[in-house]
């Protein structure tokens, strides 16, 4: 342990005006759910962690202390179990999976699993016999999905004999659980271990993302679900999913089954309706979000496969060139398309948000084709494209809008000044000057998310998780009500060189930096305590 | 080429007709990896001089083979004649910045020999770990592995490898870099290692091999005769990069000698003149040896068959390095530009693949001294969970 003994009695005394302070820390910051804001800064003198004494807590906690003293678990006899007046009970089945998962994570391949005649050898430290876990909220949360407003925050008391753990909702109880398993470790001869501590914990964005892309390279489904296990490791609560684009169209539509028929890589690289279900349950249980991206008007080439008439045909003079660009925004047909298929998206996935794309369009088609050039001087857009192209994205925003469903959409759409509902999410992507974006989107009054600086599919040689960890992602100007407005932020795995062969070792640990600038408290910065704590996730990860 | 007509008679057997007996050799610098791949109607053929040309083949072969859409396997009407363009063709990975399980060597040999590479560099031991278990000083890798238990080359292991590549023509060429990065032999080999000095005291630290006692180079011979007998190929490389003179001139022992034998201020003529004893001991124990550019670079005396690993991109361009070290006479081998550890974004294979390692000013018997090169694999940023991916 590293608790030296001689620090042992200020810790007592710390720990008992820690005991009476954290109270007061609840009822004043306040775990306000329902809120997206970005958590209250704990005042300084209330953070009893030292630098390198954190042991290998990945995301770092709001607020820590540990003490020396040791407990053992015995993994035949050690239970996690719903607590004395606890909202959520055996019947939660979020709380009873991760019971069972956690279980396995904290004793790995410990075979002592069975419960014996009584206990072999004798221990060396006062016993743990369990962990208790009390929901504090009349509806925990157990039968719903998480969304933008979940409480995430928990309070963690390791002490002899029953360490307990409080959250509002079930969506803090695996968080806290995560960092219950963290705290656990074993010493040189195989005793599974953990210091008394209290960690009083919640993350500071709301919004904390991995984007995947199954278009540009297909996968499957294991590949996802791993993917979705690491996140949890770290604490990240959304799947972004950049399900189609140009490449390929591997979403199987109900109502359009053509569209991944024709548009997938082959009739094998496809999800169907019950894969889709599978990862929105285990991301559920996991308390992440699924973010289905549906990017239009632009990378849409794979659509047009399965949809005729849907992508605008390019000219070359006064005759089709045969090739096609993005959507038609002229045609009926096509939000009557949009309409159906976005009414089946709002149906498969639960997420009140839907993110639409709206990135990167290139005009050149559209200015080719003599119907757009003549709808455009009907409208009276002059030569101005972005025009064009926020006309169509405003007529999704309310298609969308009429399933009660919002938007996310990338920083293009803002950009081009389309007219965007209120609570629509702008999400950042651009590297050059992406603080002054921030500035111009809060500014505007428009929540924002970050992955401008976290695109991680940018390999470079070394250690560069340190640069995605350097990133503070409020560093723009602007006011403090702006300031609230940045929801999170998102690190990004493009998949023009990535598939399930090189996926996993390529995201992560890297990952795992941006899940600390994401949840923990703004002035964890030190590099070489992240690099200490990081080694040690990582291996624990794999 | 979509459905063409299947010719009637299926093909039964690929006949392999190996010109020289051989079987139970190793494959060298030397060996014949020459092929001709025949298929005709009813009839197909390898033909090579050696067991290792038919290797080649077979792969080749393997990948002829399609597959139709009902399901059907066929092969082209197909003429091949082939053989190298470079006799020494090598993949190094590095087992000591972490220490990589049997079967990512293994593993890494079979994508080998689907890709006709023909020589396994082992970078072994290095300063970080020293994960091989040696019969001559256990204390080696007892003290320097990462894990004595886990993260060790037993002998047994090391003979795995040698005959896993073997049985796919692959040569294995180990490495035992000194008189740098050697600080995993320290806690193994007391007194092996220079003791820094900081002032007039020693500083706790260690720098490299101490070049200045007798029991470093009895030291080195019996190591050498081991790792001889170990690893079957004549050349044994032999490392002597990088090698940082602050802890030699803080050593006034060192310093003392330095005066002695009239080197004055130059450390290079010290490294010299280790580089020499050691190459003697491993030219006695009858084996060649490859060694890293800085060798060639500090005027040590090689023998004429040395053969000097270019890998340095930058202080000399490597293309003149490549003109200089064969204009001198000795047989280079390129890895600067082939450094895949150096990850970026994008199609990089298309930067590796436009090499073309002739690319300098010489005489045909120059270019005739370019044996090969080696894609290397460091690996400080590499263990067995990206291994793979990485390095294909």
């Amino acid at each position: 342990s590293r608790r030296a003994m001689g620090r042992a009695m200020g810790l007592l005394v710390g720990l008992l005006v820690g005991l009476f302070l954290v109270p007061a820390v609840l009822v004043s910051t306040g775990f306000r759910p329902g809120a997206p804001h970005a958590g209250p800064e704990l005042a300084p003198e209330l953070s009893e962690r030292e630098p390198g004494s954190s042991g290998s807590l990945w995301p770092l906690p709001q607020w820590l202390r540990t003490s020396g003293r040791r407990l053992q678990l015995a993994p035949s006899r050690f239970q996690l179990v719903p607590g004395a007046g606890s909202s959520a009970g055996p019947t939660c089945d979020v709380l009873q999976d991760a019971f069972r998962r956690y279980y396995g994570y904290i004793f790995g391949q410990s075979r002592r699993r069975k419960r014996g005649l009584g206990p072999l050898g004798v221990p060396r430290e006062p016993e743990l016999s369990q962990l208790e876990v009390v929901i504090e909220s009349r509806d925990p949360g157990c039968r719903s999905y998480p969304h933008l407003g979940s409480s995430e925050s928990y309070h963690l008391t390791v002490a002899e004999p029953v360490a307990v753990l409080k959250a509002d909702e079930v969506w803090g109880a695996l968080r806290g659980l995560e960092t219950f398993s963290q705290l656990v470790h074993e010493d040189d001869y195989g005793s599974f271990l953990v210091n008394e501590s209290e960690i009083v914990d919640f993350p500071r964005f709301a919004h904390r993302g991995i984007l995947l892309d199954t278009s540009r390279h297909y996968l499957p489904l294991k590949s996802i679900l791993t993917n979705l296990d690491a996140m949890a490791f770290n604490k990240f609560n959304v799947l972004h999913w950049h399900i189609v684009d140009d490449q390929s169209f591997p979403y199987q539509s109900v109502v359009f089954p053509e569209l991944s028929e024709k548009g997938a890589y082959s009739y094998n690289l496809i999800y169907t309706p019950s894969d889709v279900r599978l990862v929105i349950e285990y991301a559920r249980l996991r308390g992440i979000r699924v973010i289905p991206e549906f990017d239009t008007p632009g990378h849409t080439q794979s659509w047009g496969k399965g949809q005729k008439d849907l992508l605008t045909p390019c000219y070359s003079g006064q005759k089709p060139s045969g090739s096609f660009g993005p959507v038609n925004p002229i045609l009926n047909t096509t939000y009557d398309f949009m309409t159906k298929f976005f009414r089946e998206i709002s149906t498969v996935f639960p997420d009140a948000y839907i993110h639409l794309g709206g990135d990167e369009v290139n005009f050149d088609c559209w200015k080719s084709n003599p119907e757009v050039k003549e709808f455009m001087w009907s409208k009276g857009f002059g030569g101005d494209y972005a025009k064009l192209e926020s006309y169509y994205i405003q007529k999704i925003l309310d298609i969308v809008s009429s399933y009660n469903k919002r938007s996310l959409v990338w920083q293009e759409v803002f950009d081009n000044k389309a007219q965007l509902k209120p609570d629509t999410v702008v999400e950042v992507w651009i590297g050059n000057n992406y603080p002054y974006e921030l500035s111009q989107v809060t500014g505007a009054g428009f929540t924002a998310i970050l992955a401008a600086p976290w695109y991680l599919d940018y390999i470079s040689y070394g250690q560069d998780w340190k640069k995605y960890y350097s990133v503070e992602p409020l560093n723009f100007l602007g006011s403090e009500k702006q300031k609230k407005l940045v929801l999170g932020g998102e690190a990004c795995l493009w998949g023009e060189y990535v598939d399930a062969t090189n996926l996993t070792p390529r995201l992560w640990p890297r990952a795992s930096a941006v899940g600390e600038r994401l949840w923990s408290s703004r002035n964890v910065t030190d590099l070489q305590d992240a690099y200490e704590r990081l080694t040690n996730h990582r291996c624990r990860m794999l | 080429a979509e459905s063409e007509q299947l010719d009637g008679t299926p093909c039964t057997e690929l006949l392999v007709f190996v010109g020289t007996p051989g079987c139970d050799g190793f494959p060298s610098l030397d060996s014949n990896e020459s092929y001709k791949l025949l298929v005709s109607e009813g009839f197909l053929l390898l033909s090579a001089d050696a067991i290792w040309g038919a290797l080649r083949g077979l792969e080749t072969f393997s990948q002829l083979v399609g597959r139709d859409k009902n399901g059907t396997y066929y092969i082209n009407k197909t003429e091949i004649v082939d053989f190298p363009r470079f006799p020494h063709r090598g993949v190094l990975l590095d087992t000591s910045r972490h220490y990589l399980p049997l079967r990512a060597i293994l593993e890494t040999l079979d994508v080998m020999a689907y890709n006709k590479f023909n020589v396994f560099h082992w970078h072994i031991v290095d300063d970080p770990s020293f994960p091989y278990e040696s019969l001559t000083f256990p204390e080696l890798s007892k003290q320097g592995a990462f894990n004595a238990m886990t993260h060790v080359y037993t002998a047994s292991d090391v003979k795995t490898v040698i005959e896993y590549a073997r049985l796919r023509g692959i040569r294995v060429i180990v490495e035992f870099d000194t008189p740098g990065h050697t600080l995993s032999w320290g806690p193994g080999a007391p007194g092996l290692l220079t003791p820094c000095y900081s002032g007039k005291d020693p500083s706790g630290t260690y720098g490299p091999v101490n070049p200045i006692l007798n029991s470093t180079y009895q030291f080195m011979t019996s190591l050498f005769q081991e790792v001889s007998t170990v690893f079957p190929d004549f050349f044994l490389h032999l490392g002597g990069d990088e090698v940082d003179f602050t802890c030699w001139k803080s050593n006034p022992k060192i310093r003392a000698f330095m005066k002695e034998m009239g080197f004055g201020e130059d450390y290079k003529k010290l490294e010299s003149f280790y580089i020499q004893r050691l190459l003697d001991i491993i030219s006695s124990l009858g084996k060649g040896y490859i060694v890293w550019q800085e060798v060639f670079d500090n005027g040590v005396k090689v023998r004429p068959d040395t053969v000097v690993h270019v890998w340095k991109e930058n202080s000399t361009p490597y293309m003149q390095e490549m003109a200089n070290v064969t204009k001198a006479g000795y047989q280079a081998l390129l890895s600067a530009p082939w450094y895949l550890n150096r990850i970026s974004y994008g199609q990089d294979w298309m930067a590796a693949y436009q090499v073309e390692p002739l690319k300098f000013e010489g005489i045909p018997e120059q270019k005739d001294r370019v044996i090969g090169g080696e894609a290397c694999m460091w690996g400080e940023y590499v263990d067995v969970t990206n291994l793979t991916p990485r390095l294909w």
